[in-house]
């Protein structure tokens, strides 16, 4: 009963801030659109009233910011609950949503696409997406052996996919030429020139995948234990961590294949949320997910207010690898 | 009585070695069966067989009936509910969510607590005694209340078997006692407890049976008085043991040592007892492969028993009769057969005077125990204390410690009395 109020509490309180850092980042741009107007083209929209703010506003925040901010905030939804999970899952305070190689795989899928000579319509998400899941899985069956998938060969494999997968998208980076430019921006992770269409679909892929993490967080949290007590709890162990990592690299490979590589937003906000609400991945899981999408909205915005605009990965990066090491250093992180 | 656990000729083969070889053994319902043995002698791997956390190679085993390969391992936690050795533990949840996983067998993925698990939960950390850590982190309670904690888990798990790995090694010795306390209650509710112990005293005193384990096979299986008896000890353990009866619980006793005998077991040493005083280095020297006598002591006396169990050479007078002179004859004797002679940390009594009279007139080398101070000891008044502080002058004086004792003797035997060296003695 606690447990249930408290997460309620909790993602009522998140819900609100990132409702808030939407309608702020939605005022902030080359063009001056106050909250009001923001709420009201919103809510008309939504609602199919209309609003009073001129034409010109509206397709600003309908058709260029807002887009952004939802593809931002699913993106951040995605890569926060992936990495609660890789987290827990390992057992390990390092685990990200590429530690089994799917940002390699994703941005060797990608790179191979933007360097193709032949340039077919909406072919980068759709081979970045396949390049992750082909990682993931090539990297889970190297590591299994006769039924059993030891963790810590997960790990290593994911590693040692990871630095050949590099070794391809840099020798596909040397002889890039044109492309160059386009390929690093990529690799970099971004939100720019996003559309409704790109974060519904990507919210097609991670809200059901979402459901679907959360309704096992009993048994992740009893997975913390060991796989021997979770076991003897009762637990499927290996039927159990097959589902997490193929739904949790369904979730990282549809944010990287919209967005790029974005660091950090799995690796940071899991953490934070871990000191804030404890281990029970009942609270944690909604709590990141939430915290992962207003952070990537607010870190966005950061990213597109300046005169030039930056790639969000960097300023991700920029935040949250202080950050981290502040935690560190007070001795506030430690293995999940 | 209905088998609870069935074992058959189960091998388990973990990288090349045989961890468990060809093992078979039937546990009945409501017993408490220790697993006893050498550390890597396959307990801990037993237990995972039983849990279905492990898979034998060969053989089969078989829970309340049902084979545990075909059961899932739902089904399989429903009836048997594991407390492990290790409970390390870097999360921080609290003790209660720690417990309530014990009831993960009995909810459903969208099921929510009911009040029997509530219930379950509050029960199994009452009698676990752990209800006041329940909001503390798991990560910030002692080594033996986490250990508590993990038993608590296994209690609200509500099976009809309970497994236990070492279930005492971080506790004190009052939790010690009262765990295996609680888990004799269990037994007697009904439950069946395999519980792999290495205090084999312990072992003995609360299990209904044991199963001695040895390079993956059970050596011995059935009452712990016809388990532990120092041949199948010596054979598992290597170690020299002996088996006594605790003087309090009644239970089965182990006293082992270092396989230590010297090379020529022929040396023979005399010690002087009395009310129990040199028991302990009876056994010790016994263990040593020392050839012992004992005397002068009434015939009652709990050091007589001692060198009766242990085959020892007796001198004895009649309960509360002094010592005649036949007696003194016999016992000045065999102190001078003695490669050395021990005195325990005797009374001394007007009584055994003219045994430590025999000791001072023989050049048998002597150690004398130093254990409580000698006023507290001597109701023999100035004779007495006359008596200590000559022996004390002319012995090695030694702790009240068996294997002091035993390092003394060998060191009186090595080294001849000095006026044997001397030339110029007389």
């Amino acid at each position: 009963m606690r447990t249930s109020v408290r997460t309620g509490a909790w993602v009522g309180g998140l819900l609100g801030a990132l409702v808030a850092v939407t309608l702020a980042s939605a005022t902030i741009g080359p063009v001056e659109i106050g909250a009001r107007s923001v709420a009201e083209i919103a809510l008309a929209a939504a609602l199919g009233g209309t609003a009073t703010a001129p034409e010109s506003h509206r397709t600003i925040i309908m058709s260029i910011r807002l887009p952004r901010i939802a593809l931002g905030a699913v993106v951040g939804f995605a890569l926060a609950s992936a990495g609660t999970v890789m987290q827990g899952f390992f057992r390990n305070p390092m685990a990200d949503p590429s530690i089994v190689g799917i940002s390699a795989g994703a941005a060797t899928g990608a790179v191979a696409a933007i360097v193709a000579p032949v340039a077919v319509p909406v072919a980068l998400p759709v081979a970045a997406f396949v390049g992750a899941l082909v990682a993931a899985f090539g990297v889970y069956a190297l590591a299994s052996e006769g039924g059993r998938t030891p963790v810590q060969t997960l790990l290593l494999a994911g590693i040692a996919v990871q630095t050949f997968l590099g070794a391809a998208v840099s020798f596909m980076l040397v002889s890039a030429g044109r492309d160059l430019r386009e390929a690093i921006y990529w690799l970099m992770g971004h939100l720019h020139h996003s559309t409704w269409t790109e974060a519904t679909v990507a919210a097609a892929v991670v809200l059901p995948g979402f459901l679907g993490l959360l309704a096992y967080a009993r048994d992740l949290n009893v997975l913390l234990l060991g796989e021997e007590d979770a076991h003897s709890l009762g637990i499927e162990v290996e039927r159990t961590k097959r589902l997490l990592l193929t739904v949790s690299s369904l979730l990282t490979a549809a944010a990287v294949a919209v967005a790029g590589v974005i660091g950090f937003v799995g690796l940071v906000v899991p953490h934070v949320m871990r000191l804030l609400v404890g281990p029970d991945h009942r609270i944690l899981l909604p709590t990141s997910a939430l915290a992962g999408a207003a952070f990537l909205v607010a870190t966005d915005t950061v990213a597109r207010a300046g005169a030039a605009e930056l790639p969000v990965g960097i300023v991700t990066a920029a935040v949250g690898a202080p950050f981290f090491l502040y935690l560190l250093r007070k001795r506030e992180v430690h293995a999940p | 009585m209905t088998p609870a656990i069935e074992i058959d000729a189960v091998s388990v083969t973990l990288g090349d070695t045989a961890v468990l070889d060809s093992v078979s053994t039937t546990i009945d319902e409501g017993r408490l069966v220790g697993l006893v043995g050498p550390n890597g002698a396959g307990k801990t791997t037993l237990l995972r067989v039983i849990n279905g956390v492990l898979d034998p190679d060969q053989g089969s085993v078989r829970v309340t009936g049902q084979d545990v390969s075909a059961l899932d391992s739902r089904a399989t936690s429903q009836l048997v509910a594991t407390v492990p050795q290790s409970t390390a533990s870097t999360f921080e949840f609290p003790v209660r969510r720690i417990v309530e996983m014990g009831r993960t067998p009995h909810i459903g993925r969208f099921g929510t607590r009911t009040s029997a698990d509530r219930d379950a939960v509050d029960e199994a950390m009452d009698r676990a005694a752990v209800s006041h850590l329940a909001d503390r982190p798991v990560t910030e309670v002692s080594g033996g209340e986490r250990q508590r904690v993990f038993l608590a888990r296994a209690l609200a798990q509500e099976t009809p078997i309970l497994l236990l790995d070492e279930p005492t090694s971080d506790l004190d010795v009052n939790h010690q006692v009262r765990t295996l306390d609680l888990v004799t209650d269990l037994v007697d509710e009904g439950r069946t407890v395999v519980a792999a112990i290495h205090d084999l005293d312990l072992a003995a005193r609360y299990c209904d049976e044991l199963r001695l384990l040895h390079d993956g096979r059970i050596r011995a299986a059935g009452t712990p008085e016809s388990v532990l008896t120092a041949a199948t000890l010596e054979a598992a353990f290597g170690a020299r043991a002996t088996v006594t009866t605790h003087p309090v619980t009644g239970a089965a006793s182990v006293t082992a040592f270092a396989d230590d005998a010297p090379e020529s077991t022929t040396a023979t040493v005399h010690v002087v007892g009395g009310g129990g005083a040199a028991t302990p280095h009876l056994h010790r020297l016994d263990a040593a492969g020392v050839e012992c006598s004992v005397g002068v002591v009434s015939t009652d006396d709990a050091d007589a028993e001692t060198a009766r169990a242990i085959g020892a050479d007796l001198v004895t007078v009649p309960p509360f009769a002094p010592v005649d002179d036949e007696a003194r004859a016999t016992v000045s004797e065999r102190i001078r057969r003695a490669d050395a002679v021990v005195v325990a940390d005797v009374t001394v009594a007007p009584g055994n005077c003219p045994t430590l009279d025999a000791v001072l007139g023989a050049d048998t080398p002597l150690v004398v125990v130093d254990g409580r101070p000698v006023d507290a000891r001597n109701v023999a008044g100035s004779r007495g204390r006359r008596l200590v502080s000559r022996l004390r002058a002319r012995g090695i004086v030694v702790d009240d410690d068996a294997d002091a004792v035993v390092a003394a003797v060998r060191r009186a035997i090595d080294t001849p009395p000095i006026h044997d060296r001397s030339p110029y003695s007389p």
